[in-house]
């Protein structure tokens, strides 16, 4: 019986067709700006998401704090007064996965007749797993160059452009201030960070050597900056509240004085930027659903008509034996053919509109399995739910009021 | 005789009206057995078409028993009546009542899709029931491309197909010329023969002569009841028995 009303309402559809195709028109202007919308607002979101990761995750980034001479006060990471034992001893503490003391500054790079300044990092080996940065060629440097102070560098995606041109820089030699340094690895390509600086505008070197032979500071072994990482996002409270306690102790600092270091959340930070863009995705779909609502009204109207035209048809079918429920299913099922017709249209020309966006202007696009299963489902509940009024009318239709119909 | 396929007893339809409770049916009693064939006449507003509408299962009375083939329907819910409508009683109307867009043969089967048969029994049996009224030619044709009289036919096998027990018709031949007529009527005639029970409004002497009895109503009340004469010709009108120009309660 289903299949045989299937094909009453495919045959009702064809019936008035510029009518069919100007309703569904409303539905497919609805999914197709739900899914176009959501393509675009998940590009947003997968993009910065992207961006984040390449910060690293689950960072802390630890800054001494600020130092006065003669009433003159420094900003924070004023005073060196974190120390690579404090480094250490930090990396003791349950649910910390890395620590990487940070010197760093901006020095100009000479390789033969190029020059660039650019940042340059003196850290610990482990910082590169901090930051979650792979090397795309030759070796990271050691403990062991961190000790014994040697020089070599391992160099950003910028660097080398700017430096080498075409040249693979991996064995050459750089000079950092007068130093010649040996470019033993050259780092991934990592892209803008979440205020828009190059992260691959850098050299990174061993701590000890940047200390001792680019910056020269006089005190060897305290440093300004820290990166430290815990092992989870859920490890993350608990390494604060220890770390905190640990460096009070170690810095004897007393119960009534301040904290001489600050501690920074960075995913605090990645977490705000996502939900920015999350809102931002969720407002375009909630702008692109009243378009899919309007598309809905549109079939209701519709129907309604449609229903009135056809009261003396829907008489008959009453008077040769259809039940309420028999007049209902037929006209929910139009209802229903409609809007999933509409739908399927509308998906079409959206993730068209999608792929057409990104072709264009480069914007990040994503089209998920989830953001198509929902519009689909959508379309069908608003299928349903504006079909059923109308449908409810004609079932309840007297039969005789509908056979005198004109 | 056999058992009676309708019988009312005390049947009455009333309806509110701004002007207060209008009796358009007031008792009726009465009894059609299995294989009768019988008009039912009166004027407008005579309550014969109430009186229709109540034998087809399309209405509930306020008062009064309805027995269709021994089942009292007075009290049955919507649904119920419905399933009564398309396996007990086929319809027959003035204006035919085909539906535009099927063709002709899915217009005959539409009665067995709510009866739930399958397709291709359903195209079986309309193919059998076109054939029978003499159309089988036109199965997959419009309504909109065959004249009156062929719609009509159509619209007999489609009260034909679940093979219902009655048939009611109503003015069948108030649509068609009389020369058409006389073959419905022709048609009607021969489906007695075979056993069927048919139930006719009409107000036309002539067209009510192919019955064997008649049932005339008047002011919601049965004034006369009896067998139709043997000669066709006869005159059994009085002045206020005349057709009603313009029926209002009968062109659907």
């Amino acid at each position: 019986m289903l299949k045989a009303m299937l094909g009453e309402a495919w045959r009702a559809m064809g019936a008035n067709r510029l009518r069919t195709v100007l309703t569904m028109l409303g539905m497919v202007i609805g999914v197709g700006s739900v899914v176009l919308m959501l393509a675009i607002g998940q590009g947003a979101q997968y993009a910065v998401a992207q961006t984040i990761s390449t910060m690293g995750s689950n960072l802390y980034i630890l800054i001494s704090g600020s130092t006065s001479t003669s009433g003159l006060r420094s900003g924070g990471g004023g005073g060196p007064t974190l120390t690579v034992a404090d480094g250490e001893a930090i990396s003791e503490l349950d649910g910390v996965a890395n620590v990487a003391p940070v010197h760093q500054g901006t020095q100009q790079l000479v390789y033969g007749a190029n020059n660039w300044n650019s940042t340059v990092v003196g850290t610990t080996p482990n910082y590169l797993e901090a930051r979650a940065w792979t090397l795309i060629s030759g070796y990271p440097f050691g403990d062991s160059d961190v000790r014994s102070a040697t020089r070599v560098a391992l160099i950003g995606q910028t660097a080398v452009d700017n430096l080498f041109g075409s040249d693979d820089p991996l064995g050459k030699t750089i000079r950092i201030r007068q130093s010649p340094f040996v470019i033993v690895g050259v780092l991934g390509r990592k892209g803008q960070n979440l205020d828009g600086r190059d992260q691959d505008d850098t050299v990174i070197i061993p701590l000890t050597t940047a200390q001792r032979k680019v910056f020269g500071t006089p005190f060897v072994g305290s440093v300004r900056l820290m990166m430290v990482q815990a092992t989870s996002a859920e490890a993350m409270p608990v390494v604060e509240k220890n770390l905190t306690a640990l460096l009070r102790q170690r810095h004897r600092i007393r119960e009534d004085q301040e904290n001489d270091f600050y501690l920074r959340n960075l995913a605090a930070a990645a977490d705000s930027a996502a939900e920015t863009t999350r809102v931002m995705s969720m407002l375009l779909g909630a702008i692109a659903s009243v378009s899919l609502l309007v598309g809905g009204i549109g079939i209701m109207n519709i129907m309604l008509v449609s229903v009135t035209e056809r009261t003396r048809e829907i008489g008959i079918r009453m008077a040769i034996g259809a039940r309420q429920r028999d007049i209902l299913t037929q006209f929910l099922l139009e209802a229903l053919m409609i809007s999933v017709a509409g739908c399927l249209i509308g998906l079409l020309l959206g993730i068209g509109g999608a792929l057409l966006t990104n072709a264009l202007t480069n914007m990040v696009i994503v089209i998920s399995g989830t953001s198509v299963l929902v519009a689909f489902g959508v379309a069908a509940a608003v299928g349903v739910f504006f079909g059923y009024y109308p449908a409810h009318r004609a079932a309840g239709l007297d039969p005789i009021e509908a056979l005198r119909h004109q | 005789m056999s058992e009676a396929v309708i019988r009312v007893v005390g049947l009455g339809k009333s309806y509110t009206t701004a002007a207060g409770l209008f009796p358009a049916l007031k008792a009726v009693d009465l009894a059609i057995d299995a294989g009768e064939f019988v008009a039912i006449m009166g004027p407008s507003g005579s309550g014969k078409s109430t009186f229709m509408n109540l034998l087809g299962c399309l209405d509930t009375p306020t008062h009064g028993d309805y027995f269709l083939v021994g089942r009292n329907v007075a009290q049955l819910n919507k649904d119920q009546l419905a399933v009564l409508r398309n396996r007990t009683i086929g319809f027959v109307f003035q204006g035919f009542n085909l539906l535009p867009r099927m063709t002709l043969e899915d217009n005959v089967a539409l009665p067995l899709v709510y009866a739930g048969v399958d397709r291709a029994a359903r195209r079986a049996r309309a193919r059998q029931e076109l054939a029978r009224v003499g159309l089988a030619d036109y199965a997959t044709s419009l309504p909109s491309r065959i004249s009156g009289g062929q719609q009509q036919r159509v619209a007999i096998a489609r009260a034909l197909i679940n093979s219902p027990p009655l048939i009611l018709a109503d003015e069948p031949t108030g649509n068609l010329d009389s020369q058409t007529s006389e073959e419905i009527m022709a048609l009607f005639a021969g489906l007695n023969r075979q056993g069927i029970t048919l139930v006719l409004v009409t107000h036309e002497n002539d067209i009510a002569a192919h019955a064997q009895r008649q049932v005339r109503f008047r002011d919601g009340l049965i004034v006369s009841d009896q067998p139709t004469p043997a000669d066709k010709n006869a005159p059994i009108l009085v002045g206020k028995d005349l057709p009603a120009p313009a029926d209002e309660d009968v062109r659907c």
